[in-house]
Formats: structure tokens, C-alpha cells, sequence
């Protein structure tokens, strides 16, 4: 009984929509929702990227969504003398170019009589109470007051008006960031750290990984739930002593405690822990076969794992550099301690730290900087997206 | 300029190199020693096996274990110690510094931060991951979406503070606004605001930023396990009729809990370690600090070690559940062998 019960609106069918016009309707919503998100999740970084190529004084003063529209700044001229006045057709007549000589592909928006009003008359339009006679102004700066009676007012009166500049766009800001503010020589720095610290953990990984997913000893349970205890240790545990150590070392050693190989080897440790779990849970998933055929054919293990292992592993080991290179490329805190902030050699994300700082105001300068900075991560994220993909996955998920 | 990048490529060069010849001199040497000898009884050849077989994967583990220790073991104790020390690290001061660091206000105050990043972060950036899952899977073009969003995983936490600072940006009253958010506000007809600077607003705009950083991640996570549903259960209830609201949360979200747990603290571990975006964004001011930024403040600033280490040691306990945790879970998979 009750199974009929339920069923019956059903059946009936009433007014209820149909199942086909409901799922339309919620096609249409998803749609709309997923466009949503990725509007708001893209227009941050294009409002920038769009920002940075803007001319600075347009980009003070405007929206980057308006970039397209010319930019309209308020401005004011003085019309000629009334002794300058002609006589055209029977009509007293006044003439001129508020913009003066140089016009420079500049146009009136609107104009008026008094500041409050500014852009009341729009260009080509007429005012025709203007000290006596009607004013006319075009957009394109030229302007006519003219009355069929002579006029007569004293000085020379004032026009306001609104100019529009058209949209100018220009590489001058990636010019000035790159070189004046030194974005350029960090861009280099922050190669020099990334390079290495990308590399050097990869084999000290693969062997330490190989040994823990294919080798039976004592011990091997304790250095895997080591290695996984590790990947979240905060950084912030490492630091004090860590410096600590380093200025021991440069004492002793009569060298320097902040510089590039010290920002090499942290990187290297840092990483490490997630670069032996991600090959690790790959190298394990390796068919066992292949290990044993190789073994058979009395193969060591140092033989086994560079002929074999390291070749299969290809992609995890693409994975992690990906994941490490990123991590070392936006990396702030780690660069500012064991490498310092002074301007020779300050990566880039310590460097657009320091430009919010002094140069906060400065839009053009700090959206150019900061596309330099994300134009590297971005490009090896799309080129590399699937490797990316696979070793998050792997990385969180197991 | 070039010559820096010079000596980066030849220093991969020298690691490279340095780390064959260790692994393989090793494994040549150990292979010498313990040599099977002629004249040798059977049981003498099984010991020195079993011995080679002991040993080798301590010289394959070696280096990686050498960086572990003096990089993160080490310095976990050594924080430990300095956290019941003074200023410079040389005299014992016993509880001290945590006395200070629970009487004092600032503390607190990004103690508390910290509990809403907490709380805020993990739970959107987990919410928005999965509804852009589950909507970019039905839709033809979701993959192209979910690239869109998960590409600011790759932007770095300063590039995108600035970003959302050029959002967030202020103009006095009557100028025209560039930053998005006050241009919306004051087309709405209300004033303009100086957001970066108007305390606990402030904080959520700065959790804003990571939850955009981080949904990609949770939606990348999440749309994977989606996938992994079996067909049929979803099949069984479509044929009982069940909405596609109901599917979601009665036979989609049961399946997919333990990734999102897993989404879930992956994040908060993130959102525990966050310092680039309060140091780029406000630096702590306007009552945004949090632990992270605060530790860097009395180590690097006030040159206080002791303190310091003890907020440290303080973010580090925030970290131990979920440390824990993943060991037992590992260990359950591996075993202990």
C-alpha cells in the first residue's frame, strides 16, 4: 500500500514539471554556477595582468574593467578676449581650441560653465547662456561663443570640461620593474636558489625511497612513519636552530652564515620528507615481476634500481620536481632566513615584499612585478599540469 | 648576472655527482668487504649475506636520513630546549616564556586569529572545491574550469596578496576607485572604505585569499574521488528516483568522506604555517596577526629566541594530532616490518 501511496503524485503528474524540464532548468543553473566560480576565480589575476601592461597615469586614476574606455580627467581652459571677436554671417563670433596648440589625441567628454557642472553639455552640444552668447565646443577641443549682438565681457571666462585620453597601453612598467627596481636581478636569484634545491633532493630521494619500498631490514616501519611524522613539521621548528648552526659553522669556518648553498641544502631537507613518501608509495606500486626477474638474473640492487626503478618512476620523480620547484619559487620565509633580504640578492617574492613597502602606491610597478613573479609557476603549471595532478593526488590520498 | 645562474647549473653539477659517487663507492665497498671468499663454510657465507643485506639499505637511506635528522629532527629538540631559555638561549628560565606567552595580549590575539583561519579556511575552500567538482564533472567544459581554478595553486602567497591588495585597494572619498571592491561599494552608494585597516573585516579578506589559493587543491582531491564512486549506486538511486540534491548528500558525500577529512587537514596543516600573506599583506597590523607571523616577528625582529621558540614549539602541538594521526594510518598500511 504504502509503495502506491508514494508513487501516486508521481503518477498523476499534476503540475509538477517533468523530469526532462527539471533537469533543463538545472543544466542552465549549473552552467551559470560553474561560470560563476571561474569568474571569480580568474578576473583577480587578469584584472592584474591587465593592470600591468596600463599606462601608470591612466591606472591611477581608473578602474582596470574601464581600461578599454578612454580615461576622462578633469581640466579647465580659458576662452580668447572679447577684443579677439569676428564678425561671420551678421553673428559676433569668438573662436579658438581650449586644448591650445597641443591636442594630442585628446577629446572632450563634456564641458560647462562652472566646476559643479563639468560634464553637463556633452561634446558638440551648446550652452546658450555663456557670457552673453551661446558656446559650442567639440570634441575635439575647438569651440565657437558666438551672438548676434557684439559681446562684451570682460577677461577671458572659463570653460571646464572633462578630457578623454584613449586607452594607452605600454611595457614601460615591466621596463622600469625589471630593471630600476631590480625585479630583474631577483628573477635571476630566485633561478639560482630554485635550480639546485630542485635537483639535488631527487636522487637522495629515489635511493632513500627504493630502499624503503623494496628492501626488508630492521628499522624500515620506524624511518617510514619518521618520514611521515616529517611532512607536517611546521618550518618554523627548523629555523632558530638551524641559523644557530649555520653561524656556528661560518665562525668556524670564517665564511659567510647566510648564502646560496645554505638556501640549497634547507630546500633539499625540506623537501625531502614529501619527495620519499610520493616515491615511495610509487616505486611500491611497481610490479613485483619485474624486481624478482632482475634479481633472478642476479642483478644487484644498486644495479636493480638504476636501470629499472629510476626509469619507471619517471613520472613521480616529474611530479615531485614540479611540486618542488613551485614550492621553492614562491617560497618567502625559507629564502628570507638563510639568505637574507639585502638587494643583491633577495629572491623575487622577498623582493615584492619590499616594493609593497616603499612603493606601495605604485600599481603599475607592483602588477608588472608581480606577473614577472607568477608568469614562471603558471607557465610550468599548465605545461605540466598532469604531472602536477598525479602527485597531488598522490601526495594526500592513500 | 648570468654567471650566478652559471654556478647554479655547476653546482647541480658537483651534487649530482658527489651523490653517484656515495651511493655507488658505497655500495662497491660494501660489496668488497663482504666478499664471498673461497674456502668459506656455509654458514660463515650466510652471515656475511645477511650482514650485506642489513647494511645496504642503511647506505641507501643514509644521506636522506642525514638531512632529515640535522634538518628537522634536530632542530625539533633543539626548539624544544631553547623554548625554556632566555632571550639568548643561555640561561634556563623553566616555563617562562609560556607563562608570557598565555598572559600576553598580542598572543592571544593571533592565537585567536589562528582558531578563525582554522575554522573558516578549510571549511570553504573544502565547500567551494567540491560543489566546482561536482558541478565542473557534469558540465562539457568543466575540465577547462577546474584548470581555471586550480590554477592559483601555482601563484605564489605573495604574488596573489598582491593581487587581492590591488582589489582591496582605497581612494579617498569622490576620486574614482580602482580596486574592485570599493568600485562595487561605492556603485552600490555606500562610502569607500580603507578594508586592509578595519580589524577582524580584515582578517576574513586575508582568509579570502588562501581559500582562493586552496580551493584548486581541495577541488582537484575531491573531483578524483567523485570519480572513483561506483556507477551502480548512483544508477540504484536515480531508478528509486532520488533528486540530485539527495544523491549528492545521502549517496556522494558518505563515499567521499575520508578524502574529505584528508582535504580538510591537509589545508589546516597549510593555514597552521601561513606567514607570507600577513607579512605581505598587513604585516600584523590592524589586529591580523597570527602565531606564524608572530614567531618571525620576536625571533628575527626582537632577536628573542627563547620567545620565539615557544610560539614554535606552540604552532608545532597545533600540528601533533594530525601528525599522529597520519603515522597510525600509514602504519596501518605498511606494518611494521
Amino acid at each position: 500500500m504504502s509503495t502506491i501511496a508514494t508513487d501516486a503524485p508521481v503518477a498523476l503528474g499534476q503540475a509538477a514539471p517533468t523530469p526532462r524540464q527539471r533537469i533543463k532548468v538545472g543544466r542552465i543553473l549549473a552552467h551559470l554556477a560553474l561560470l560563476l566560480f571561474v569568474a571569480l576565480w580568474t578576473f583577480p589575476t587578469v584584472g592584474l595582468l591587465v593592470s600591468s601592461v596600463r599606462d601608470r597615469d591612466q591606472l591611477a586614476i581608473s578602474g582596470w574593467w574601464t581600461s578599454l574606455a578612454p580615461s576622462v580627467r578633469l581640466s579647465a581652459a580659458r576662452i580668447g578676449p572679447a577684443s579677439g571677436q569676428t564678425q561671420e554671417d551678421g553673428k559676433y563670433v569668438v573662436k579658438g581650441n581650449l586644448f591650445g596648440a597641443d591636442a594630442r589625441g585628446l577629446s572632450i567628454e563634456g564641458f560647462g560653465a562652472t566646476n559643479a557642472d563639468v560634464r553637463a553639455h556633452p561634446a558638440g552640444s551648446t550652452i546658450d547662456d555663456f557670457n552673453g552668447g551661446s558656446l559650442t565646443v567639440q570634441s575635439t577641443g575647438d569651440y565657437t561663443l558666438s551672438s548676434p549682438t557684439q559681446l562684451a565681457y570682460s577677461g577671458q571666462p572659463r570653460v571646464y570640461f572633462g578630457v578623454g585620453s584613449p586607452p594607452r597601453f605600454t611595457f614601460e612598467n615591466y621596463r622600469d620593474v625589471l630593471a630600476a627596481e631590480g625585479i630583474g636581478q631577483s628573477f635571476i636569484n630566485s633561478l639560482t636558489v630554485a635550480i639546485p634545491a630542485t635537483v639535488i633532493p631527487i636522487m637522495i630521494a629515489a635511493f632513500a625511497a627504493y630502499a624503503l619500498a623494496w628492501m626488508r631490514f630492521p628499522g624500515r616501519g620506524f624511518v617510514v612513519a619518521l618520514v611521515v611524522g616529517l611532512l607536517v613539521v611546521p618550518l618554523q621548528m627548523s629555523l632558530i636552530p638551524l641559523l644557530f648552526l649555520y653561524n656556528q659553522i661560518a665562525h668556524f669556518f670564517g665564511g659567510e652564515a647566510k648564502g646560496y648553498v645554505g638556501v640549497w641544502l634547507a630546500h633539499t631537507a625540506f623537501g625531502l620528507p614529501l619527495a620519499i613518501y610520493l616515491l615511495r608509495n610509487y616505486m611500491a606500486g611497481l610490479p613485483r615481476e619485474i624486481m624478482e626477474s632482475a634479481r633472478v638474473d642476479g642483478a644487484s640492487h644498486f644495479k636493480t634500481f638504476t636501470s629499472m626503478v629510476l626509469p619507471l618512476s619517471f613520472p613521480a620523480l616529474a611530479s615531485f620536481a614540479i611540486f618542488q620547484f613551485l614550492w621553492i619559487w614562491n617560497d618567502l620565509l625559507v629564502a628570507l632566513v638563510f639568505l637574507g633580504a639585502q638587494n643583491d640578492r633577495v629572491v623575487l617574492t622577498g623582493r615584492l615584499v619590499n616594493l609593497l613597502g616603499t612603493r606601495g602606491d605604485h600599481w603599475e610597478l607592483l602588477t608588472a612585478g608581480a606577473f614577472v613573479s607568477i608568469v614562471v609557476p603558471l607557465t610550468v603549471f599548465f605545461a605540466l599540469q598532469r604531472y602536477f595532478v598525479r602527485g597531488l593526488l598522490a601526495g594526500s590520498v592513500k | 648576472m648570468f654567471q650566478q645562474i652559471l654556478a647554479a647549473v655547476i653546482a647541480v653539477a658537483i651534487a649530482l655527482a658527489a651523490c653517484f659517487a656515495y651511493f655507488w663507492g658505497t655500495n662497491w665497498v660494501l660489496d668488497r668487504l663482504l666478499m664471498a671468499r673461497p674456502g668459506m663454510s656455509d654458514a660463515a657465507l650466510t652471515r656475511r649475506d645477511t650482514l650485506r643485506s642489513q647494511v645496504r639499505p642503511w647506505l641507501f637511506i643514509g644521506p636522506a636520513l642525514l638531512f632529515l635528522v640535522v634538518y628537522l629532527v634536530y632542530p625539533v629538540f633543539e626548539t624544544l630546549r631553547l623554548s625554556l631559555y632566555d632571550k639568548f638561549g643561555t640561561r634556563f628560565v623553566g616555563l617562562d616564556n609560556y607563562v608570557w606567552a598565555l598572559t600576553d595580549d598580542t598572543f592571544w590575539r593571533s592565537a585567536l586569529n589562528n582558531v578563525g583561519w582554522l575554522l573558516i579556511v578549510p571549511a570553504f575552500s573544502t565547500a567551494f572545491g567540491l560543489i566546482i567538482a561536482t558541478l565542473a564533472d557534469r558540465l562539457w567544459w568543466g575540465n577547462i574550469a577546474k584548470s581555471l581554478i586550480f590554477a592559483p595553486m601555482a601563484i605564489s602567497f605573495v604574488g596573489a596578496s598582491i593581487i587581492w591588495k590591488f582589489i582591496y585597494t582605497y581612494k579617498g572619498p569622490g576620486l574614482e576607485q580602482i580596486g574592485v571592491l570599493n568600485a562595487i561599494v561605492t556603485a552600490l552608494g555606500f562610502p569607500p572604505q580603507a578594508w586592509i585597516t578595519v580589524p577582524y573585516l580584515n582578517s576574513f579578506l586575508l582568509m579570502i585569499i588562501l581559500i582562493w589559493i586552496q580551493t584548486g587543491f581541495a577541488m582537484v582531491i575531491l573531483s578524483a574521488a567523485l570519480r572513483g564512486i561506483p556507477e551502480e549506486t548512483l544508477e540504484a538511486a536515480r531508478i528509486d528516483g532520488a533528486s540530485e540534491f539527495r544523491q549528492f548528500f545521502d549517496i556522494m558525500i558518505p563515499q567521499i568522506w575520508g578524502t574529505i577529512v584528508v582535504v580538510w587537514t591537509t589545508i589546516t596543516i597549510t593555514v597552521l604555517k601561513v606567514f607570507d600573506i600577513v607579512y605581505a599583506m598587513t604585516n600584523g597590523e590592524f589586529q591580523t596577526q597570527v602565531l606564524a607571523n608572530l614567531m618571525y616577528r620576536w625571533m628575527f625582529i626582537s632577536g628573542d629566541y627563547g620567545r620565539g621558540s615557544t610560539i614554535a614549539v606552540i604552532i608545532m602541538l597545533a600540528v601533533l594530532p594530525v601528525m599522529v594521526w597520519n603515522i597510525r594510518r600509514v602504519r596501518a598500511e605498511v606494518g611494521t616490518a
